[in-house]
């Protein structure tokens, strides 16, 4: 219990300490938000209690493509206008929601829930890789978009998994990178440029 | 302020390794030659257009602006020197690197200025991104970083009885950090079986340029019996397997990947690729 929590009342030291856990709380905003519940209309704080509850009771990872959803399987999953013979695969439930914003892209997907780094000694079996391949078992998946984040981690994990599945006879592809939007040139770095130039288009 | 420091430095480094800091921000671990190990952060690193983020990749070779800090240093300007592009895109080449990298990391401390591993550190880099003797160039590495932080193996009398030792199998002891002779194996426990030429072997990977040592070309078996033999030695150094270990065993019989290709080409072309037997198939 910190220290300026165990001046308050026990149920007003216990609530600053539940938000002590949260990432990028200090032991200030803590209380800030402690003392903001205790001024809120009990309804209000319910709501908020409530919502906690229901995101946690309702919200699981779907069977199929492991991303977090209050249907089992996700609404991606079942859709009918989904195109099931890609699925594009994502480290985390963000990169969908990003992918998603294109409105571009009509596949499947399969969450990851990580990344491999070595270094950190988190390897494919601390991801959701045998949930991946078993659903290229039955042959009616033709490609796999590799969508990890373009940095040796990675690299290092789309390579790992086309190892893994291009025997599958599956093809495996990854997202093309090259300059982003707003970047600068003079600032870009050789990796980046090399690949542009080999990516380039007719204008 | 008179007297101070000048607030801005240069240095060339090797990143290590990142970590998160907030929201856009990473910690990047950096070797660098007059400085040893230091953690400096590189603000907006994450955001998409940052100007920075290509040029501080893991194992990339950079020329860094760096601005003293209350706590760390800021890192304000970078740009690539060498991105080692080969290491980054195989498989084997690449577990191999961060492998090389983790293992620096490990054995190093903060702000401990030591020139001959930075060299080391680049050279192994190199040696990975063009060599087709990359557990030879891994061999090299680690029993030369050892050798620099003050941990070179006693390869040329035993270490217990001080006699030079003769043409005959001996052991190895990690705790004595050196070659036992077959008249001291008896008083001694944890001892390695170190065969005639794995003992020459190492020797030459202690004494000559990797360029020389590189002609030698051992068997997979001489090969595997050093690997062990050192790899053990690093585990009693450090009291535990370095992390990425996992990996580049996970790695290890997947073969040599041939050179990236576009996704015009069809799969019946990678499945081949696959298929064939691994080119750089040296280990075990």
């Amino acid at each position: 219990m910190s220290e300026a929590g165990s001046l308050a009342a026990a149920p007003v030291a216990r609530l600053i300490d539940e938000f002590h856990k949260l990432p990028g709380v200090g032991p200030k905003t803590a209380q800030r938000l402690a003392y903001f519940i205790l001024r809120t209309s009990a309804d209000e704080a319910h709501a908020l209690a409530q919502a906690i509850i229901d995101v946690k009771d309702q919200i699981t990872f779907c069977s199929s493509c492991q991303n977090m959803t209050d249907v089992d399987p996700c609404s991606i999953c079942r859709s009918e206008k989904r195109d099931r013979t890609v699925i594009c695969v994502v480290e985390e439930p963000l990169d969908i929601l990003a992918l998603e914003r294109t409105r571009f892209y009509r596949g499947l997907y399969h969450v990851l829930h990580g990344v491999i780094s070595p270094m950190d000694g988190i390897g494919p079996d601390d991801l959701k890789v045998r949930e991946l391949i078993h659903r290229l078992r039955d042959g009616s998946v033709r490609e796999v978009i590799m969508a990890t984040n373009p940095n040796v981690e990675g690299d290092a994990t789309a390579m790992y998994l086309d190892r893994l599945i291009t025997p599958l006879n599956v093809r495996v592809t990854r997202l093309a990178r090259g300059l982003a939007m707003g970047a600068d040139l003079e600032y870009a770095d050789e990796v980046t440029l090399t690949r542009a130039i080999e990516g380039r288009q007719l204008v | 302020m008179p007297g101070r420091a000048p607030r801005i430095y240069r240095t060339e480094a090797v990143v290590l390794k990142q970590r998160r800091l907030g929201e856009a921000d990473r910690i990047i671990t950096l070797y660098t030659p007059q400085l040893g190990k230091i953690d400096a952060v590189a603000k907006g690193i994450r955001r998409q257009t940052s100007r920075k983020a290509g040029h501080l990749e893991q194992l990339t070779l950079t020329s860094l602006l760096l601005a003293h800090g209350q706590n760390l240093d800021l890192i304000t300007q970078s740009e690539t020197v060498e991105s080692f592009l080969p290491v980054r895109e195989d498989l084997q080449r690449l577990a191999s690197g961060l492998y090389v990298a983790e293992l620096v990391d490990r054995f190093t401390e903060l702000r401990s200025e030591n020139y001959a591993v930075f060299r080391l550190l680049v050279e192994t880099m190199q040696r990975l991104a063009v060599s087709d003797t990359r557990e030879l160039a891994v061999r090299y590495f680690e029993l030369h970083l050892l050798s620099h932080l003050g941990y070179r193996p006693q390869l040329r009398q035993c270490v217990v009885c001080r006699n030079a030792l003769e043409p005959v199998a001996n052991s190895f002891s990690a705790a004595l950090g050196g070659v036992v002779c077959p008249e001291c194996r008896h008083a001694n426990i944890g001892l390695w079986r170190l065969s005639v030429p794995a003992l020459k072997v190492l020797r030459l990977l202690d004494r000559n340029t990797f360029e020389d040592a590189e002609r030698l070309r051992p068997s997979t078996e001489l090969m595997t019996e050093i690997e062990t033999l050192l790899r053990g030695y690093v585990r009693h150094l450090l009291e535990k397997n370095p992390r990425s270990l996992d990996f580049v065993e996970a790695v290890r019989h997947a073969g040599a990947r041939e050179p990236r290709r576009t996704a015009t080409q069809t799969a019946d072309d990678d499945v081949a690729s696959v298929v064939a037997p691994p080119a750089g198939a040296a280990s075990q």
